[in-house]
């Protein structure tokens, strides 16, 4: 009984749990990647236990990869010892850690997971509750296998209609979010339904739970359906779904009236039309992350991108999600047409995201990024600035030069 | 007693301590990068005792533990807000870095006003007058008694937290 979060754990516990609860409950993986596994491992090594489970910690190099200090090379040395002295099975320097939680299959409908980064909300996609923490709890599951949760009451949002031309699941959510502002799930679960998200593919729900965390969400939920089953490549999946549910709040939204929708400086929930800014011109372009860096997301970018070339003043850099992804999107020849273009492709990861590693901005410079943060300092400069949308906003504005329409462009 | 350092709304982790000076576990290190852009005279300036008073939504964005320890590291006491974004409020209490919900404090109070906070009451004393702070949840409460997750998980398991 009761919402997708309340019903995944009440099976887990065996018992009816209710939201408002406080909990101690297993979990099926903990994820940590390498800004926040350092930390982990101090709070583990403090509890002075043996680790839970070596099949069951997920550790990623994603953020700074390859390393490009001493600093970060000695934190990827640590992580690397810590590995090898606890026979931790799944160690991955291979793409983004929430694109590789799912591609390898630990993100299951009913399942619960834990990760030392706020977009683990992500594998919310497929049913699974999934929650972002800090490095001391992830640590203290490393040794326990354990965590609290107050089982959180949930916010329904309902996606009617279907996406019109040039808009993507990014324009929904940034939609939402300026609607609920930065902190409107704060504390909550958030459910995705309707059928305009029936209708998505997972690559498509992944960037709604992906930007649950961006107002506040402690998870993003979608029903596993025939979608999830076939993406799963079974015959079977959980019969997971509300059942007589009772929501904190309902949220409805047409999509077939959502415009491309743009986050401008300095917060997420500063979301406006993408009409209202458009012409301002660009340094930069990022087209990658958790929230848009899959395959059908480079997709979209190739399509605009084929035949044409990325205005000379934006340097464009695009960064599959991860080698799996990097490697078919070399088979379907998007690479070739980003290159082609002229813009830099880098290797799977988060890119200039977090502004560690590369594709840092300088003070008074003006980037337009596919990512989910576009806090002052995010991407190098606290004086510079960042705009977040769609890859089809992405793409045609690194043709353009400048902040463009995607529906102008095709 | 100390001072207050006033910020405003959805003070992000990235505002805290900015990621590229996050690549360390080094306490000091990151204490003096604590606010180092989104105010740069905070390092130098703070003293043990003072106090960050802040808006709605402390702590937004990011899970790493760098910020509340950035916080800690630098000297400040406590951080009073009208709201925290729930993974810095987590990480903050399991560290051990006393955060203190209070709405009514953030008008109130001007930089620089001396200010008094009790973290085990959540009496605070500011601009001549006195405020109380919302009581932090159960599980919080056990935390903070304990000194930290850690410690608290160390010395009786989750048998605490499963009593709550």
């Amino acid at each position: 009984m009761g919402t997708l979060t309340e019903e995944i754990f009440s099976r887990r516990l065996g018992r009816r749990v209710r939201a408002g609860d406080t909990i101690v409950a297993p979990v099926d993986y903990a994820m940590s990647h390498d800004v926040t596994t350092p930390l982990a491992i101090e709070a583990f090594r403090k509890m002075e236990m043996p680790l839970w489970d070596p099949e069951r910690v997920v550790l990623v190099f994603d953020h700074i990869l390859p390393a490009n200090t001493v600093a970060a090379a000695g934190l990827h040395k640590l992580i690397r010892e810590f590995a090898e002295e606890h026979g931790v099975v799944h160690l991955f320097q291979e793409g983004i850690c929430h694109l590789l939680m799912v591609e390898k299959g630990f993100a299951r409908p009913g399942g619960i997971i834990v990760g030392a980064d706020s977009h683990s909300t992500t594998y919310g996609a497929l049913g699974c509750f999934a929650a972002g923490m800090g490095s001391t709890d992830i640590g203290v599951v490393f040794a326990t296998g354990r965590t609290w949760f107050r089982v959180p009451q949930t916010i329904r949002i309902e996606l009617h209609g279907s996406l019109p031309e040039g808009v993507y699941p990014k324009d929904l959510a940034l939609r939402v979010i300026k609607r609920l502002g930065a902190e409107g799930a704060n504390y909550l679960a958030v459910e995705w339904g309707g059928e305009a998200v029936a209708a998505m593919t997972i690559d498509q729900r992944l960037t709604l739970a992906n930007l649950t965390v961006d107002f506040g969400g402690k998870a993003g939920l979608c029903e596993p359906d025939e979608v999830t089953r076939d993406y799963l490549g079974e015959a079977e999946v959980s019969d997971l779904q509300p059942r007589d549910p009772e929501y904190l709040q309902r949220v409805e939204l047409d999509a077939a009236e959502v415009e491309p929708q743009i986050a401008c400086p300095p917060a997420i929930d500063n979301v406006k039309d993408l009409s209202a800014v458009e012409g301002l011109q660009l340094d930069e372009v990022f087209i990658g992350s958790c929230a848009n860096g899959r395959l059908e997301d480079l997709a979209i970018v190739a399509r605009y991108f084929e035949g044409r070339q990325v205005h000379p003043r934006t340097r464009t850099m695009v960064v599959p999600g991860s080698k799996k992804i990097y490697m078919e999107a070399l088979k379907a020849g998007y690479i070739e047409s980003f290159m082609r273009a002229g813009a830099i492709v880098m290797n799977a990861g988060c890119g200039p995201c977090l502004g560690r590693q590369h594709g840092v901005l300088a003070p008074g410079e003006r980037a337009l990024s596919t990512s989910n943060r576009n806090y002052p300092g995010r991407m190098g400069s606290a004086n510079a600035e960042i705009y977040l949308a769609s890859p089809a906003v992405a793409a045609a504005s690194a043709l353009a030069g400048a902040i463009a329409d995607p529906r102008r462009v095709i | 007693m100390g001072r207050a350092f006033k910020l405003g709304d959805g003070v992000s982790t990235d505002a805290i301590i900015p990621g590229r000076y996050n690549v360390t576990t080094d306490l000091s290190a990151l204490g003096k990068a604590c606010l180092i852009e989104a105010r740069p005279d905070f390092a130098a300036t703070v003293r043990s005792g003072d106090v960050i008073v802040a808006g709605r939504n402390f702590g937004c964005g990011s899970s790493r533990e760098h910020a509340p320890l950035a916080i800690q590291a630098s000297g400040v006491k406590a951080v009073v807000a009208s709201s925290f974004a729930r993974i810095f409020y987590r990480n903050a209490v399991n560290i051990g870095l006393p955060v203190i919900q209070c709405d009514a404090l953030f008008e109130a109070v001007e930089d620089g006003d001396t200010i008094d906070v009790d973290v085990r009451t959540g009496n605070i004393s500011a601009a001549g007058r006195t405020f109380q702070a919302e009581p932090p949840a159960a599980v919080a409460l056990k935390i903070m008694q304990a000194g930290t997750l850690v410690d608290l998980i160390k010395t009786g398991g989750w048998a605490a937290i499963e009593e709550v």
